[in-house]
């Protein structure tokens, strides 16, 4: 039963039109009812500098197209930096908290919450702790390893995580429980919910220098898969290279959970769909996750905030949906794998 | 009859055309009012639906002008809705916007059309940003009111001059400053060394309890309560409570909120010795529409400050506790308590 594998330009023909097509629904689709027609309407008057600012155009522009473009950059950001994690670390079952960033921007974000910050300095807090913990990581290892093993640099991320965690913790029961742990849960499960069209300007360029040294090297990080003294033997510079990777990755991902707050799943699990569909090669692979990772965010995010009266936190749908969707994947890969 | 219509019916589109234009530039009939944050703020002229951001917003706002409402953070459950005024019972809940978290979808908070999205608590810079924040986004003006308790008659005042409901404010703030009054007068009379020491028992083992200075307990100590937890936390909220302290505290009364913990605490061997459990004075704190205690942390705390007179200077005070409750009711949530109603909310109130 063994299936022709996909052309992998066809694949990605399918993918980016998926992406422009989900966005398209997507904002079609939301509690405040506007007829698909309208919105197309309203957005090519947009595009043409006309038209009018009534409820539509405040609820298509200053809410719900900034969540979706929102949404594709986290998705983005997510599956890429996971995809390079996975090639770096040799290990399938790395998602781009291994080195912590995650736990770090969340307790940037907790600390700025307890302080009373405005919002902007909370995603500034967030943003700068998810860097300060990866920062710290490799100084660690750099420390206790000066030639950088992997396996350090992974030990050293589960201890300043743990750290991080506990800082967070802290927090918690230092939080005022009527307004600021509300606020600290939800932040901590991540939501598109307040995002306005001035944090994904913000976020944009972050990402996009975050990502492009990922897409511009993606053949080198490919070539680390296979072992470091392989690499090295190709003339790879494999030290450096992991520098440039661990900083590109985690730039991409600190960006996006400063405006999102921890989304999990998505970078541990789009790479592996990715895979399923271009096959093991990583300069396919980014690609196909960064599409992939884009359209899965678009559908969670919708179904956030449509499924339900209220806001979903996100973090809960990804592992929801993420989770057997994960399964039927290693389900599906073992029967590729093993016919 | 047509050379009398013509000049009706131009008339007729001339106040249409007026109407329009008035409701376009929505300007023409606004105002600038200034809420406890600083923040000057445009409202339309009449108000008739406001957006309560938040649990304590959404109490004050039912106490003050319950036909403005367009919703519930949290809808009522089905013991509370006796206790509310019957218009407001069935309201949807809406969820909160509460920060980042917000449960509430802000389209669906431009589906409910509201004039006007009041928050009231805590006002610091997160809560200025997200008002700004969600004003721009949506358009909808969105005031910030300090929920201070000792600020309650002034944010009566202020918010009912802005919802254009000054006469219910100016009432309401009357008899805000009667109960501190009277609060103020039976501490006064009690002198420092007759003051109980009091346990906030929370939680389902009555182990959480609120620290000194904690928005939980703010009004026990209100009334001149020695709250006896200290030290485990200079401010804030919620703390974990060991049955070891707990014994050095000796605690001469407990309050709690936990129906179920104030039925078994007497059984409970590490709470045997608890002065307050061997001399019987545990008080199970009402709940209904709202706490008595905190449960939200808002103006619904006023009966609370009567019902703990009562139950911690029971010498002192000589009005009837069923009276004054009765007469709270009527005025904050109007709704008139028969003896059934009012027998079902201080029934677990233990002798």
């Amino acid at each position: 039963m063994t299936r022709p594998p996909l052309r992998t330009t066809s694949v990605f023909i399918v993918l980016t039109t998926a992406v422009v097509v989900l966005m398209l629904i997507a904002a079609t689709i939301g509690p405040y009812r506007i007829p698909p027609l309208t919105v197309l309407k309203a957005l090519g008057e947009r595009l043409a500098g006309v038209g009018g600012n009534g409820a539509v155009e405040t609820v298509l522009f200053n809410i719900r197209l900034p969540r979706i473009v929102a949404a594709v950059l986290v998705g983005a950001a997510l599956a890429a930096a996971g995809a390079a994690y996975q090639s770096l670390f040799r290990n399938p079952l790395v998602s781009p908290d291994i080195l912590g960033v995650s736990t770090g921007a969340g307790l940037g974000a907790v600390v700025g919450i307890l302080l009373g910050m405005p919002v902007m300095v909370i995603q500034l807090f967030g943003f700068g702790g998810g860097l300060a913990i990866v920062l710290m990581v490799m100084t660690l290892s750099r420390m206790l390893r000066s030639s950088g093993d992997i396996l350090v640099l992974v030990l050293a991320g589960i201890v300043v995580g743990a750290l991080a965690g506990a800082g967070i913790s802290l927090v918690k029961v230092l939080a005022d429980p009527y307004d600021q742990l509300p606020a600290i849960t939800f932040w901590l499960l991540g939501s598109l919910a307040g995002v306005k069209a001035g944090d994904v300007m913000s976020t944009l360029p972050a990402v996009a220098v975050g990502v492009a040294p990922l897409v511009l090297l993606r053949w080198r990080i490919g070539v680390l898969s296979l072992g470091d003294d392989e690499a090295r033997a190709l003339g790879i510079e494999v030290a450096r290279l992991r520098v440039i990777v661990i900083a590109g990755a985690t730039l991409a991902t600190a960006s996006v959970v400063a405006i999102s707050g921890v989304i999990g799943w998505v970078g541990l699990m789009v790479p592996h769909m990715a895979r399923l569909m271009v096959g093991p090669r990583f300069d396919r692979q980014l690609p196909a996750a960064i599409l992939i990772g884009a359209a899965f965010m678009i559908v969670v995010d919708t179904l956030a905030r449509t499924a339900a009266a209220i806001e979903i936190p996100l973090g809960v749908l990804t592992a929801i949906i993420g989770g057997p969707m994960f399964v039927w994947l290693l389900a599906r890969s073992r029967r590729i794998i093993a016919p | 009859m047509g050379t009398q219509n013509l000049p009706r019916r131009a008339l007729g589109r001339l106040l249409l055309a007026a109407g329009l234009l008035l409701a376009l530039a929505g300007t023409v009939t606004a105002r600038t009012v200034v809420d406890s944050a600083g923040r000057s703020v445009e409202v339309p002229d009449t108000i008739t639906r406001v957006f309560a951001a938040g649990p304590p917003a959404s109490t004050m706002l039912y106490v003050l002008a319950p036909e403005k409402m367009i919703g519930w953070v949290r809808a009522p459950r089905a013991p509370e809705k006796p206790y509310l005024l019957p218009a407001t019972r069935d309201l949807p809940e809406l969820g909160r916007l509460s920060g980042r978290g917000d449960t509430l979808n802000l389209e669906r908070l431009i589906a409910a059309k509201p004039d006007l999205v009041i928050d009231f608590g805590t006002i610091n810079d997160t809560y200025r940003s997200l008002a700004d924040r969600v004003h721009q986004q949506t358009g909808i003006p969105y005031l910030l009111i300090d929920g201070r308790f000792a600020n309650t008659p002034a944010a009566f005042r202020l918010l009912a001059d802005i919802l254009g409901v000054k006469e219910r404010g100016e009432a309401l703030a009357k008899a805000t400053e009667a109960i501190f009054a009277e609060v103020d007068r039976v501490r006064a009379a009690v002198p420092d060394d007759k003051r109980p020491k009091v346990y906030l028992a929370r939680g389902p083992e009555g182990l959480e309890s609120g620290s000194r200075g904690s928005i939980n307990t703010e009004i026990i100590e209100r009334v001149g309560g020695i709250n006896v937890v200290t030290g485990l936390r200079e401010k804030g909220g919620i703390v974990n409570v060991s049955p070891e302290q707990l014994l050095t505290w000796r605690p001469d009364i407990v309050v709690t909120m936990e129906p179920r913990f104030a039925a078994m605490v007497a059984g409970k061997p590490i709470w045997a010795t608890v002065p307050a459990i061997e001399t019987g004075r545990v008080y199970l704190a009402p709940t209904l529409p709202f706490g008595f205690i905190d449960g939200p942390p808002s103006v619904n705390r006023l009966v609370g400050l009567i019902w703990l007179l009562h139950a911690f200077y029971p010498d002192e005070v000589k009005a009837d506790l069923r009276d004054e409750v009765r007469g709270f009711y009527r005025l904050f949530y109007q709704v008139d308590l028969d003896d059934d109603a009012l027998a079902q909310l201080l029934a677990p109130r233990k002798p």
